[in-house]
């Protein structure tokens, strides 16, 4: 292909978008060249992912115009900008669960029709046979190699993703807008991520990322354009951009991304102990290995021990075995996994306790998912925020809410964490990915509780914001309040953990205290290298 | 919350329905004239309005209720059935309790045995795992056995051919008023529309009502904030089924007196429709569970004074109505002017 440098890939011209009174998009205009990465970055509801689904034809600009390939476009719907060459994946994946990764690629293709033999026809059917074979050659090309039948729902996110992507180059997308890639992904797959990402931007393609991580912001883009509150406030080059000055640019204050915080001193009594904890595994017959292997860990209040380890190494079961220990200890073991050892938390066993007698004890949690486990997104952010609390007395006057302290308290919340809008009856749904976050974050730190678990607590938060979730976890933590921290984000875990754990294959392969190791020590731990100095286990 | 939708589906509805007449052979604007007045025409017809509206407003709570945490329930006729029959059953077997207090205890008698059906299927989802539809379909014929049985072999009235059960005590009848001539519209009437409203409050006022909103939104949230699933949906099959076990009430105590066999015509499926319309919005269902009471009394005198038109009519148009306001992305389409591929 012949990429000439001044192509313009596309356009947005003085665009604006608003929802009722909130301007999202506030006459944007910037445009980005043919066979380029670019990044898009900013606050949380700065409007980014909003600009790039007015380019994709999911919402209609209210004024303004936006150019591809040099001309005005007038799309009322994705399938409009997919034949002109737009391929999006979403911040949420949208993929069907319970359908094969070829059925997702193929799903809604048009240009799939089989000829019948001898007959002047041709069906609207899909040759499956063949769509395979072209997908496979695509996945060759660009090295994204995916198990193209097994269902979406067996598989690990990093694979989903390609799926999506191989969606879009299937349709022959020139234009690929990725929101927050990243966000869900293991470092491993980050960086292959970013290799195809590469090979893609060598044939031509323009890649627009959206994310919230400046480090690969700095790493493989081109340009950098910068979103605050509704506007594009500037372009920049990537070579001539430090961290530092993006983040000051986005929050317009400088943001201190690499603080340093001491060891907690108020130490209190063990808020969660397990002993000897294994659990077994009997859905996949041949496993020879536990999903967790005799873990013993012991968290005291006023310290933040973080859990670090390659998604899918017993952390998602530990937390699970935490919150829902009935259903691996319980008289009726299910038939998939069953657990031994011995789990207290707050001092109280809770090896056989149902969920309902689990609701005594205040444990704050942020889930790994929000849109799965942590938020009711029908709901109005007041309802979300007595998600787990409406039993709580302030809450009630009797039987019945107090609806009016409830809206206070949430006026007062969202102000407090700077959620935006700040607008208490808004649908959870209608919130940007970080303001959601912020709400589940407000919602759990408000409950006063003595032990929180935190998992992926910044997943898809701007920066600023990362620093304020920082800093409640630590003064959280100085109150006296244990902290359990699991997060994909090394960085996070080195920047706030007193005590590092390294998971491996449902086994601690690995103690450190804080900096007594760095991460190119813990990133091999992690991948079960071979154990360093310092290691206690 | 948007009102003109509704009622624009309703009027698109009856439009076609008188269509459906024209094609039958009668002249649509004088259907339409029976339609319109029969309803309205005089104080008993109003009264016959209300007598069909009040239980279908409990059917549509029923609906509503159990769609507030994700549950269908196909099975407010069956949980109807064993209400009226509990109420007759209290009414006829203990004549003796008060007559200040005897209405009461057949009403909670029937929100009970209502509520007990209605529950069986909520275990059934929440513990076995049986989809609520299926067992809920399955329960309303059960109910309807229990209830033949009863009325022919244990209660049986030796009074009349008809299979009904013998008469309630007098101390459990409600006086209907005067002012509805025979109409049979007793202080049941306000039990319809105080009970929406109670259901309003109980699920946007209270932190039980909550979990069920909470559970119908997202299950996977509510469990992991240590919302019990399976509690919660028993509990709330249990609530929509003594809704419309209530519906025995105002259909034993001030109508029949007595439980007659098939006396609903067929109010617990209506009362889908009735949710429906109101979108799961208890105070709206007082005004579509009213709409369609009109609809079932039009229906019923339109087979009296048209040559050929049978009460299934009604049925017809009931089911226009919901396909009007269930094409509700169409309208949308429509009046924003765009194509419209189908
Ligand atoms: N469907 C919607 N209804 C109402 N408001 C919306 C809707 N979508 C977005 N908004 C609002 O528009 C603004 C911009 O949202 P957008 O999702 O574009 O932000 P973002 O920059 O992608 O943020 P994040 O980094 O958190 O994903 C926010 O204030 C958001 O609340
Ligand atoms: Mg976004």
């Amino acid at each position: 292909m012949n990429i000439s440098k001044n192509q313009v890939a596309f356009e947005f011209r003085e665009v604006t978008k608003t929802f009722g009174k909130i301007i999202a998009n506030n006459k944007i205009s910037f445009s980005v060249p043919k066979g380029s990465i670019r990044a898009l970055v900013g606050e949380n509801g700065a409007g980014k992912s909003t600009a790039m689904k007015i380019l994709f034809g999911l919402y209609k600009e209210d004024s303004g115009e936006v150019l591809v390939n040099g001309q005005p476009q007038h799309w009322s719907s994705p399938r409009d900008a997919i034949k002109n060459g737009i391929g999006m994946v979403h911040q949420h994946f949208m993929l069907a669960e319970t359908a094969t990764g070829l059925d997702n690629i193929i799903l809604g293709d048009e240009n799939n029709t089989l000829k019948i033999p001898f007959l002047p026809l041709s069906l609207n059917i899909i040759d499956r046979k063949k769509a395979k074979i072209r997908i496979e050659k695509i996945a060759k090309k660009y090295g994204l190699s995916v198990p193209l039948d097994i269902k979406i729902s067996k598989l690990p996110v990093g694979m989903q993703q390609r799926i999506e992507i191989l969606k879009l180059l299937y349709r022959n997308a020139d234009i690929l807008i990725l929101d927050e890639p990243t966000a869900v992904l293991t470092p491993h797959e980050v960086e292959e991520l970013f290799t195809n990402l590469k090979k893609l931007k060598a044939e031509g393609k323009t890649i627009i990322i959206v994310t919230h991580k400046l480090k690969e912001v700095l790493s493989f883009t081109d340009h950098i354009t910068i979103f605050r509150s509704g506007q594009v406030i500037g372009n920049i080059e990537t070579h001539d951009a430090t961290e530092e000055k993006i983040a000051s640019m986005m929050v317009g204050r400088n943001v201190n991304l690499k603080p340093q915080i001491p060891n907690g001193t108020n130490i209190k009594g063990p808020v969660l102990n397990l002993t000897d904890v294994t659990l077994k595994d009997y859905k996949t017959k041949d496993s020879k290995r536990n999903l967790l292997n005799k873990i013993n860990l012991k968290v005291s209040g006023g310290e933040i021990v973080g859990i670090a380890g390659v998604e899918g190494n017993g952390q998602s079961d530990l937390l699970d075995l935490i919150f829902h220990p009935q259903k691996y200890f319980g008289k009726k073991t299910s038939q998939t996994s069953s657990a031994s050892g011995e789990i207290s938390l707050l001092g109280i066993d809770i090896k056989h306790k149902k969920s309902s007698e689990m609701s005594n004890l205040i444990v704050g949690f942020i889930p790994e998912d929000r849109h799965v486990d942590g938020l009711l997104l029908n709901m109005s952010a007041e309802e979300n925020y007595i998600l787990g609390r409406h039993w709580e007395r302030k809450f009630r006057i009797g039987f019945l809410q107090n609806i009016s302290k409830i809206k206070k308290t949430v006026k007062k919340e969202m102000e407090l964490y700077d959620v935006r809008p700040r607008n208490s009856e808004l649908l959870a749904s209608g919130f940007s990915g970080g303001n959601q976050q912020k709400i589940i974050i407000a919602r759990e730190f408000g409950k006063d509780p003595n032990f929180i678990v935190a998992a992926n607590p910044t997943r898809g938060v701007d920066i600023g914001a990362i620093e304020f979730i920082h800093q409640r976890i630590v003064e959280e933590r100085d109150k006296g309040v244990g902290i359990l921290l699991i997060s994909s984000e090394l960085d996070e875990i080195t920047t706030l953990a007193d005590r590092i754990i390294v998971l491996y294959e449902g086994e601690i392969v690995a103690e450190y205290k804080r900096n007594e190791a760095n991460e190119y020590q813990i990133g091999l731990a992690m991948c079960g290298g071979l154990p360093q100095e310092g290691v206690r286990k | 919350m948007n009102i003109i939708r509704p009622i624009a589906a309703t009027i698109i509805g009856l439009f076609l329905g008188l269509l459906v007449t024209f094609f039958a052979g009668e002249n649509p604007l004088n259907v339409f004239l029976i339609f319109a007045t029969s309803g309205f025409g005089s104080t008993y017809d109003f009264g016959m309005t209300l007598t069909y509206s009040m239980p279908l407003i409990l059917t549509g709570l029923s609906v509503s209720m159990a769609f507030k945490s994700g549950l269908f329930n196909i099975g407010a006729e069956g949980q109807l059935t064993m209400g009226a029959l509990a109420a007759a059953t209290a009414g006829a077997l203990f004549t003796s309790v008060p007559a200040f207090i005897a209405p009461i205890f057949a009403g909670i008698c029937a929100a009970l045995a209502g509520g007990i059906w209605g529950g069986i299927a909520g275990y059934l989802k929440a513990k076995r795992g049986a989809h609520e539809v299926i067992t809920t379909i399955m329960l309303n014929f059960i109910a309807a056995g229990i209830a033949s049985y009863v009325t022919v072999y244990l209660l049986k009235d030796p009074n009349t051919q008809n299979p009904q059960t013998i008469p309630i005590s007098p101390n459990y009848k409600l006086e209907t008023f005067a002012f509805f001539d025979s109409a049979p519209v007793s202080s049941a009437l306000f039990l319809s529309v105080i009970v929406a409203i109670l259901v309003w409050i109980f699920l946007y006022r209270t932190p039980l009502g909550y979990e069920i909103r909470a559970v119908g939104s997202n299950e996977s949230a509510a469990s992991t904030a240590c919302i019990s699933i399976s509690k919660t949906q028993i509990l709330n099959m249990f609530i929509a089924g003594s809704l419309a076990g209530l519906v025995g009430v105002g259909e034993v105590l001030s109508r029949a007196e007595c439980f007659k066999l098939d006396f609903s015509p067929g109010y617990g499926f209506t009362g889908i429709a009735v949710a429906f319309l109101a979108r799961g919005n208890p105070i709206a269902i007082i005004f579509s569970g009213f709409l369609f009471g009109a609809l079932q009394k039009g229906a019923s005198d339109l087979e009296i004074f048209t040559h050929n038109v049978t009460s299934d009519l009604s049925l017809v148009l009931q089911a226009l109505i919901i396909l009007a306001v269930s094409a509700d992305g169409l309208w949308e389409k429509i009046l924003s002017g765009k194509k419209v591929k189908l």
